[in-house]
């Protein structure tokens, strides 16, 4: 790693701690099975970094220096607590010094230590961006619309649960990993939709997914021969491409099928093509690469080519058949609908109805988007408002609900 | 658990007071309304009338004071209350954001306190 040693010490800090923060703490916890220690060791190295580097210098290697710092640190906080150390190898391994001027990378059995099936799935992510990526816990508890005070409670337990609950930091066995991978980018893709939802309202959205990519970036290096990780990259890149298109100059909603392709990133597209081609290699479909191929198609219309509602029937079956979940099947609703009209797709929704739990679909707000469309497209005006004012109602986004409130108000006055 | 949502305004959402439903940030909180109800949450609430109708009073130095004007000076006021009943605090945020006030002003959630009202009302 490259440090501008003329860069002031604070600046030198905050690249470290992004560059380096993951790779500290997972090196750290594995050899002592404890994150939370790790995180306070680590932290307590940026303190002594801040008091000592803008006296002494930044030194020449700031990621060895914060890595000893933090590991004495360590020794001295199980020495204070008597706390007794997990094996003797551990021990000795934290008491050697460190030499050589990089240090494995254990990142990835962090990551699936934040996603153990042991661990709360509600948490996996928040534990991820923490652990992994640094990120705080204010920060995190917003993003996930949890209050910071439970938030750090949870994952105070979580850490709590890594230490004491004998979970084995390790990368799993042949035939665990695919399960626990997926649990892996279920975790990451969980912090990209929250950038999503969050984009239009600042700038910080932004942030979060791209942490997001880096992590399915880091897990691609990591794990170079898993179908589902370029299918989880390719769907995010496709989703990335879209971003500036999805707002209009005054900040107003753009939906997908109203955005202008000339507005969508080639670059990221042609990227995202080249993974979904490399994941099809394996043989192995999975969720996300199904979700990256109805993206794709989307895609084509950057090649002036028109939309094949076919091809994404067809893919959103096929993960409504891995899933059965809300999200597919509205999708299939609303792809249904354009392959044989709004009745067909209306079809679904009252199937869905029927089939989920009341308490699940009443609240997803995308299942009211949808059926309010179709119900207009069918002139079923009274219950097309009605749907239209649940989706109002269930969005969060201010953009969105001025969104459908444009369209809803077309219904009352067509002339418009 | 029941959870108040205190509605705090800004000046800007006050100003919409007067309109009807063509206006976005009232049309979103009719639409807001339909699908607390209809997710079968909604305890109660209503809307305030605007700060310079409010009358506060309290008794200084063994005198009845009565003051016009609300209770604090600050640009957020109470506009409303809404009252719901979720399983947790989790359920609460996330009606919560969907409020249409926090992009207008800012929403405080606060649980009731059942045994207070029990030692009162018992």
């Amino acid at each position: 790693m490259s440090i501008d040693a003329a860069a002031s010490p604070d600046r030198a800090i905050e690249r470290v701690a992004r560059e380096s923060y993951g790779r500290l703490v997972a090196y750290l916890s594995v050899r002592t099975g404890d994150v939370a220690s790790a995180e306070d060791a680590l932290s307590e190295a940026m303190i002594r970094a801040l008091a000592s580097w803008p006296r002494d210098g930044v030194p020449g290697s700031p990621e060895a220096w914060l890595l000893s710092t933090a590991r004495h640190a360590l020794i001295d906080m199980m020495r204070r607590q008597r706390v007794a150390l997990a094996t003797a190898e551990s021990a000795s391994l934290l008491r050697r010094p460190d030499r050589e001027p990089g240090f494995p990378d254990e990142r990835l059995k962090l990551l699936f230590i934040c996603a153990h099936p042991a661990i709360d799935s509600a948490i996996h992510t928040p534990l991820m961006l923490q652990t992994v990526l640094g990120l705080d816990a204010a920060r995190i508890a917003s993003a996930f619309l949890i209050s910071p005070k439970t938030m750090g409670q949870r994952l105070v337990r979580a850490k709590t649960k890594i230490r004491s609950g004998g979970l084995r930091f390790e990368i799993p066995e042949r035939r665990h990993l695919p399960q626990r991978l997926q649990a892996v980018l279920e975790a990451i893709y969980a912090a990209f939709g929250i950038a999503w939802d969050e984009a239009g309202a600042d700038e910080s959205g932004r942030d979060l997914a791209e942490e997001a990519v880096w992590l399915a970036r880091m897990v691609l290096q990591l794990l170079p021969h898993e179908a589902e990780v370029y299918g989880l990259l390719a769907l995010m890149l496709h989703c990335e491409a879209r971003r500036a298109a999805r707002r209009g100059a005054n900040g107003e909603y753009i939906p997908l099928a109203r955005q202008d392709p000339t507005r969508w990133s080639a670059a990221l597209i042609d990227e995202a093509e080249q993974l979904l081609v490399k994941a099809a290699q394996f043989r192995r479909p999975g969720r996300f690469q199904w979700e990256a191929a109805i993206q794709s198609v989307h895609a084509e219309r950057i090649r002036g080519r028109a939309t094949d509602w076919h091809g994404i029937a067809c893919f959103y079956e096929q993960l409504a058949r891995l899933s059965r979940g809300l999200g597919a099947r509205t999708g299939y609703a609303a792809a249904i609908a354009k392959c044989n009209g709004p009745q067909a797709g209306l079809a679904v929704l009252d199937e869905i109805e029927k089939t989920s739990e009341r308490s699940l679909f009443t609240v997803y707000q995308p299942f009211w988007a949808v059926r309010a469309h179709l119900l207009e497209a069918s002139g079923k005006r009274i219950e097309a408002l009605e749907a239209y004012d649940m989706a109002i109602g269930l969005s969060r986004d201010a953009a969105v609900r001025e969104f459908l409130h444009g369209e809803r108000a077309k219904i009352l006055s067509p002339a418009v | 658990m029941q959870f108040a949502f205190l509605i705090h305004e800004s000046p800007e959402a006050w100003e919409t007071r007067p309109r009807d439903q063509s206006d976005p940030y009232v049309a979103a909180w009719r639409s807001y309304y339909k699908a607390v109800v209809a997710a079968g949450v909604y305890v109660g609430g209503n809307p305030l009338e605007v700060p310079e109708t409010a009358t506060v009073l309290r008794v200084v130095d063994g005198k009845m004071q009565i003051q016009d004007g609300p209770f604090a000076d600050t640009k957020e006021q109470l506009a409303g209350i809404l009252v719901i009943e979720v399983p947790s605090l989790d359920e609460a945020l996330e009606w919560g954001a969907r409020c249409p006030v926090t992009s207008m002003g800012a929403l405080e959630i606060r649980p009731l306190a059942p045994a207070t009202h029990r030692k009162i009302t018992e």
